[in-house]
């Protein structure tokens, strides 16, 4: 039994994490502290802080609780100003009374995913083995281990079964992999604008991101909490670069075409001449106010590994075998960085196992952002999707049409 | 001994409520080609079904699911060879079979993974599209084919006496077969006959793998 070790391991081998004090709105609680979370990489974490907030009331039975869960650059303020940049809530036009996931019927949990840096554990944090931040002595995190922290929130509220679990992108893996865990604990799942797997093109966009955040100077291989500047320019170069393929060309075209930016002519100089460049550089730098460099790396290498069929044999159809969850996929005509081929390869791999599936193609030039817009038609399917699935769920306020069966 | 109410029927849709009528309460049920998702719905609220759907066209999808229904978006034709064997009690195609091109391969996919399947569509042989070819020369068109020839979604046109000798070669039993006239009155019959054929403006056959039929071609298969 070796007392203490210089990696910041504890006697038991688990790693435990000090958070940074904040004064951040919403709940805290602290998981592992008897149980370490057993991680992916084969690390056991514990204790430590996991943040989430609620949106709802839950109803004494616990079961119309709607776990939304953000994606990559999100966080827990799903229907509320951000804390920090005063901005709406990600999904302010999704939760909320009368809205798709109606917070009269419904309980929103939304929970900060492990390795951010928003509340809950992550590489800013502190390693109380040394005193000081983690940075790259973080242990690398998956979304199976995201899903299985949440899991524990979960439990900790005394939910014994979802209602249905929901989220785009990386919320969207989040939710796969929770109806693939977890099949017990969900009813319903509702995977927007995502994959069973992060494709070579995604994990070449997640390449680009890192080295930006790497090869700034201020990154010191992660170490830079206690320097006086943060590797923010690495850190918005990498949001610029993704924010191009969260759009489309269409979108892109209408919103800037060529247009210039505060100017009449082009200034032969590398100035932002144009009104997409003027854009780009404003995401970046409002981005890097609200995010950690070392969270970019940890959740980019988090969706990177995603890869549902090599959990399960390499047959995706095996992560969903005799499963009892109700699935509604939903995609968008525009997205390239999660096309309609990938929830097509899914509902494939639902029908060869005969699990209940919808899948929905949503027309939209807004590219794989379009499920943070405004898209009446994905918000009539979604609001539509949770009312059927509530009334077989035996949830108050379902279809007001439907007769009761009397049948004993 | 109570007598429950009887469940209301489909508004203005006399082909579907007769499909209905063909399933058992509580039955896995899988509809090809479901549209706006009319009879599923139906079946799903008033039959208790385990129900899904596939439709070709996004806004019919978009609204079924809208309705809360397990709608795909998908092709009969392409997409069916990805079910299990047997996942369904029931495979519906209804007024799709005309616009189907491989028949018979989508068929046999049906019955490979319904224990029976509901087959419904136009016919050919209806007097009044006998007429409008014989008196005008003309294709015809009718409530059923309302289509101009050139723009058309239906390639295929079998007349009810056609469709039994396809299943006859396929090797499948017809287990019921109910006409519907130009007035809408349904009757069920054991067989189709020349006047059915004549005056039947559609039909809807229930199908099931005929076990003992000697043909040598396998109705079922493994994926």
């Amino acid at each position: 039994m070796s007392v203490v070790s210089n990696s910041g391991t504890t006697a038991t081998g688990s790693i435990a994490v000090e958070p940074v004090v904040t004064d951040l709105p919403g709940h805290t609680i602290v998981l592992g502290a008897t149980t370490p979370l057993e991680l992916v990489s084969g690390q056991r974490l514990g204790p430590f802080t996991v943040a989430y907030q609620t949106y709802g009331t839950l109803n004494a039975e616990r079961s119309n609780a709607v776990l939304v869960c953000h994606a990559l650059t999100g966080d827990q303020y799903a229907a509320e100003p951000h804390p920090i940049t005063g901005k709406p809530g990600w999904w302010n036009m999704v939760i909320g009374s009368g809205l798709p996931i109606d917070t009269d019927r419904f309980c929103v949990i939304s929970i900060n995913v492990l390795g951010g840096c928003m509340g809950t554990a992550g590489p800013r944090d502190i390693n109380p083995r040394t005193g000081k931040n983690f940075g790259l002595d973080f242990p690398i995190i998956t979304i199976t281990d995201m899903v299985a922290a949440q899991k524990l929130v979960i439990d900790h509220l005394g939910i014994d079964k979802l209602f249905c679990v929901t989220g785009g992108s990386m919320g969207a893996m989040q939710a796969l992999e929770w109806a693939a865990r977890y099949p017990e604990r969900v009813f319903c799942a509702i995977p927007i604008a995502g994959a069973a797997r992060h494709s070579a093109q995604n994990i070449a966009f997640g390449e680009v991101g890192r080295q930006a955040i790497m090869a700034d100077p201020n990154w010191h291989g992660g170490n830079y909490y206690d320097q006086d500047d943060t590797p923010h320019r690495g850190l918005s170069v990498a949001r610029m670069a993704a924010h191009i393929t969260y759009l489309s060309e269409s979108a892109l075209h209408r919103k800037f075409g060529r247009e210039l930016q505060d100017r009449k002519d082009i200034s032969y100089g590398f100035d932002a001449d144009f009104q997409i460049e003027s854009y780009l550089r404003y995401q970046g730098s409002t981005f890097v106010e609200r995010f950690d460099a070392n969270s970019y790396l940890y959740i980019t290498r988090a969706m990177d590994y995603f890869d549902l069929a090599a959990e399960h044999d390499g047959v995706l159809g095996h992560a969903f075998k005799d499963t009892k969850v109700r699935f509604c996929l939903i995609s968008f005509t525009s997205d390239w960085l999660f096309p309609t081929t990938e929830s097509r390869q899914l509902i494939h791999a639902l029908n060869a196992v005969a699990a209940s599936g919808s899948f929905v193609e949503i027309e939209t030039d807004a590219g794989h952002d379009a499920f943070l817009l405004d898209e009446p038609e994905f918000f009539r399917i979604l609001s539509g999707f949770l009312s059927g699935a509530a009334e077989l769920h035996g949830l108050n306020g379902g279809r007001q049409d439907a007769e009761e069966t009397t049948a004993p | 001994m109570s007598t429950s109410p009887p469940p209301p029927q489909i508004p203005n849709r006399i082909d579907l409520q007769r499909v209905a009528d063909m399933i058992e309460p509580g039955s896995r049920v899988l509809d090809i080609g479901c549209g706006d998702g009319v009879l599923l719905d139906y079946l799903v609220h008033f039959k208790q079904v385990d129900g899904r759907g596939i439709e070709l066209s996004q806004e019919g999808v978009n609204r079924s699911v809208s309705l809360g229904l397990a709608v795909i978006q998908g092709d009969a034709e392409t997409d069916l060879h990805n079910y299990p064997s047997g996942a369904f009690d029931y495979v519906i195609l209804s007024q799709t079979l005309q616009s189907i091109y491989d028949v018979r391969g989508t068929l046999k996919e049906l019955l490979r993974i319904g224990r029976h399947a509901i087959v419904s569509f136009p016919n050919l042989g209806y007097w009044r599209v006998r007429l409008d070819l014989l008196v005008h020369g003309r294709s015809p068109m009718s409530k059923k084919l309302p289509y101009v020839w050139c723009d058309s979604p239906n390639i295929r046109f079998c007349s009810l006496t056609d469709f039994v000798t396809l299943a006859g070669e396929i090797g499948f039993a017809i287990d019921r077969i109910v006409s519907i006239d130009y007035a809408g009155r349904a009757t069920p019959r054991d067989k189709v006959g020349r006047w059915t054929n004549l005056l039947a403006e559609e039909a809807i056959y229930l199908l099931s793998p005929e076990a003992s039929h000697g043909s040598g071609e396998a109705t079922r298969q493994e994926p």
